[in-house]
C-alpha cells in the first residue's frame, strides 16, 4: 500500500505540472498581447516583456474611436439578424418537417442536412455573382442572407432531432384544447427547446464573429465591415500604431470570452452535439 | 391531412434559402468551371476542362496541396493525438476535481478568439524585431535560431501550422473529454479490482470507448484543413513566395486578384470534391457508429 501510494503521488507530480505548463503556454502569449497594448509604441520597442508602470489605457480609446465602435456595432447588427433569422426560420422547418407525413419527407430531409457537406468556400464565386444580380453586394444583406442559409443546415438537423424526441401527449392535449399547429408550436413546444435554440444562437453568434471570407469578398465599404475584417484592415491602416492594433485584438476578444463564462453549458452543448468547427 | 399542408408551408422557407444559396452557387460553381470569364465584361469563352488541366500543371496548385495536407497530418498528431492524452489526464485521478473544469476551460479558450485576432496576435508573436518568439530565443541563449518566422520560407508554413495546433487542440480535446466522461465509470472501478494500471485502463476502456469521436474529432480536422483560409491570408497572404499558399488562397487570388473567375472556379470544384467526399465518408463511419 505504502508503495503505491508513493507512486501515486510521482503520477500525480509530473501530470499536474505538465498541465500547468500547458497552461502558461496557453495564457502566456494572451498576457504578452495584454501587457503590451497598455504601453507607448516606443516602449514597445524597447522591451515587449517588461509590465508596464504606467498603463496607457488611451490605446483601447484610440482604436475603438478608429473605427472599431464601428466594426462592433456591425457585427451586432449582423449578428442579430443572422441569429434570430435562423432560430426563427430553421425551427418552423424543424417542426414541420418533424411533424410532416409525407413521401417526400426524407427527400427534403437529405436535402436540408446535405448542405451540411457544402463548404462555403466552393459557392465563393457564384455567391459572389449572384449577390451583385440581385443588387445586394455590399449590402448587410450580402453578409447575412449566405450566413442563415449556411447555419440552417446544422440548426435544422439539431432541432430536428430535439422536435422528434419531443413527447406527442403534450401536444395533442393542446390540439384538443383548441390550439392550432401555430400556436401549439409557439407556445408549447418551443418553450420547452430553450436549451438547443440557445446552444444553436451561441453557435451562430461565434459563427459571425469570426466569418472573415464572405464578409471580405462581398462587401467593398469599409463602413460596412464586420470586425474580423476591421481587425485586418487595421494591420494597415495602423501601421506605426502597433499598440491601438493589439488594444483592437483585445477588445474585439472579450465579447465572446464573456458569452462562455457566463454560457459555458451551452457552448458545451452545441459543440459536443455538432462538431463542426469553424 | 390539412395540417400536412401547413408543415409544408413551414419548411418552405428554409428550403428555398438553401437552394438559392447554397445549392446554386455550388451547382453553378461545376458550370463557371468551364469558362474563361472576368467580372469587367460579359464575354464568356467555353473553354471545357482546359482550367483543370491548367491547374494540374501549375507549380502553385501542388504547394497548396502539399500545405493542406501538411496542416491536415500535423492537426491530426497535435489536436486529435495529443488533445486525447490530455483528455486522458484530466479525466484522470490524478488531478482534482475543480482542476478539472480549470485546465479544460483554460484550454478551451484560445478556440473562442476569432480566428482573425489569433492570426493578428501571432503576426506580433513572430515578429523578427519585437516578437515574444525571438525575445524568448534571446533569452534562453539561442539567438541564432531567431528568425523573420513568417518571411522565411522555410518556416512560415510551420509557423501558421503550430498557430492554429494553439489555438485548436484544447477545443479537440474537450470534445474528447466530454466522450470520455460518458463512458461508465463501474467499467473502471471493474479493470481496477482486476488489478489493471492506469495505461491498460486507456488502452482497453478510454480509448474503445470514445473510437466514435476520434474518429469524428480525425475527419473535423481533416476537413478543416482543406478549407483553411483565414490563418493564411492574415498571417502570410500566401507568401512569401507563394510558399505557404493553400487551395482558398489559391482560389481567391485566381479569381479575385487575378480577375479569373473560370480558373477560381475550377479550383473551388476541386476543393468541393475533396470536402464533400471526406464529410461522406464522416457520415458512413457515424452511420457505422449507431448501428454497432
Amino acid at each position: 500500500m505504502q508503495k503505491k501510494s508513493m507512486k501515486f503521488y510521482i503520477n500525480k507530480t509530473w501530470i499536474n505540472v505538465l498541465l500547468w505548463i500547458l497552461v502558461a503556454i496557453v495564457i502566456y502569449p494572451l498576457f504578452w498581447i495584454f501587457i503590451n497594448s497598455l504601453k507607448t509604441n516606443t516602449d514597445l520597442f524597447v522591451n515587449t516583456f517588461n509590465i508596464p508602470t504606467d498603463p496607457l489605457f488611451s490605446n483601447y480609446v484610440d482604436a475603438w474611436n478608429m473605427g472599431l465602435s464601428g466594426y462592433f456595432l456591425n457585427s451586432i447588427i449582423v449578428g442579430v439578424i443572422s441569429i434570430l433569422a435562423t432560430i426563427t426560420i430553421g425551427a418552423f422547418c424543424a417542426y414541420g418537417l418533424s411533424r410532416l407525413q409525407s413521401k417526400w419527407k426524407m427527400m427534403i430531409y437529405y436535402l436540408i442536412i446535405g448542405g451540411l457537406l457544402l463548404s462555403p468556400q466552393s459557392a465563393l464565386i457564384s455567391l459572389y455573382r449572384i449577390l451583385e444580380s440581385l443588387n445586394i453586394y455590399n449590402t448587410y444583406l450580402a453578409m447575412i442572407l449566405p450566413y442563415i442559409a449556411f447555419r440552417l443546415p446544422f440548426a435544422i438537423f439539431l432541432m430536428h432531432t430535439y422536435f422528434m424526441d419531443f413527447p406527442k401527449e403534450l401536444e395533442d392535449s393542446a390540439l384538443i384544447d383548441g390550439c392550432n399547429t401555430f400556436t401549439t408550436f409557439t407556445k408549447i413546444v418551443l418553450p420547452i427547446s430553450k436549451p438547443i435554440l440557445s446552444a444553436i444562437s451561441i453557435m451562430t453568434a461565434i459563427f459571425v464573429w469570426n466569418e472573415f471570407l464572405f464578409a471580405m469578398v462581398f462587401l467593398e465599404d469599409s463602413g460596412l465591415y464586420t470586425i474580423p475584417i476591421g481587425l485586418y484592415n487595421f494591420k494597415d491602416a495602423l501601421a506605426t500604431n502597433w499598440t491601438a492594433l493589439l488594444a483592437g485584438i483585445i477588445i474585439a476578444t472579450i465579447p465572446i470570452i464573456v458569452l462562455f463564462l457566463f454560457m459555458s453549458k451551452s457552448f458545451i452543448r452545441g459543440l459536443t452535439e455538432g462538431s463542426v468547427k469553424g | 391531412m390539412r395540417k400536412n399542408k401547413i408543415y409544408f408551408i413551414y419548411i418552405i422557407p428554409a428550403l428555398v434559402f438553401i437552394i438559392v444559396f447554397v445549392y446554386v452557387p455550388i451547382v453553378q460553381n461545376f458550370y463557371f468551371s468551364m469558362f474563361k470569364m472576368n467580372s469587367y465584361t460579359d464575354e464568356w469563352t467555353f473553354v471545357g476542362l482546359n482550367h483543370y488541366l491548367n491547374i494540374v500543371k501549375d507549380p502553385i496548385f501542388y504547394t497548396a496541396l502539399k500545405n493542406n495536407t501538411l496542416y491536415a497530418v500535423f492537426s491530426i498528431i497535435f489536436q486529435v493525438g495529443f488533445g486525447l492524452f490530455l483528455a486522458i489526464l484530466i479525466d484522470s485521478k490524478f488531478v482534482g476535481k475543480r482542476l478539472k473544469v480549470v485546465f479544460r476551460n483554460i484550454y478551451f479558450l484560445p478556440s473562442l478568439i476569432s480566428i482573425t485576432a489569433v492570426a493578428l496576435m501571432f503576426y506580433f508573436i513572430y515578429n523578427p524585431n519585437i516578437g515574444m518568439l525571438n525575445g524568448f530565443l534571446d533569452l534562453l541563449g539561442l539567438s541564432e535560431w531567431k528568425t523573420a518566422w513568417l518571411a522565411n520560407p522555410n518556416t512560415a508554413i510551420y509557423s501558421v501550422i503550430a498557430m492554429s495546433q494553439w489555438q485548436y487542440t484544447g477545443y479537440i480535446m474537450v470534445l474528447l473529454l466530454v466522450a470520455i466522461q460518458k463512458i461508465p465509470r463501474d467499467l473502471y472501478e471493474a479493470a481496477e479490482i482486476d488489478g489493471a494500471t492506469e495505461f491498460q485502463k486507456a488502452f482497453y476502456i478510454t480509448i474503445p470507448g470514445i473510437k466514435g469521436m476520434l474518429v469524428a474529432t480525425s475527419i473535423i480536422t481533416v476537413i478543416g484543413s482543406f478549407k483553411l483560409f483565414t490563418e493564411i491570408y492574415v498571417t502570410t497572404g500566401g507568401g512569401p513566395y507563394n510558399t505557404t499558399q493553400v487551395l482558398g488562397t489559391y482560389m481567391y487570388r485566381s479569381a479575385f486578384l487575378f480577375d479569373e473567375m473560370g480558373y477560381g472556379s475550377a479550383v473551388a470544384v476541386i476543393i468541393f470534391i475533396i470536402t464533400f467526399v471526406t464529410s461522406l465518408i464522416q457520415i458512413k463511419l457515424s452511420k457505422k457508429r449507431n448501428k454497432g
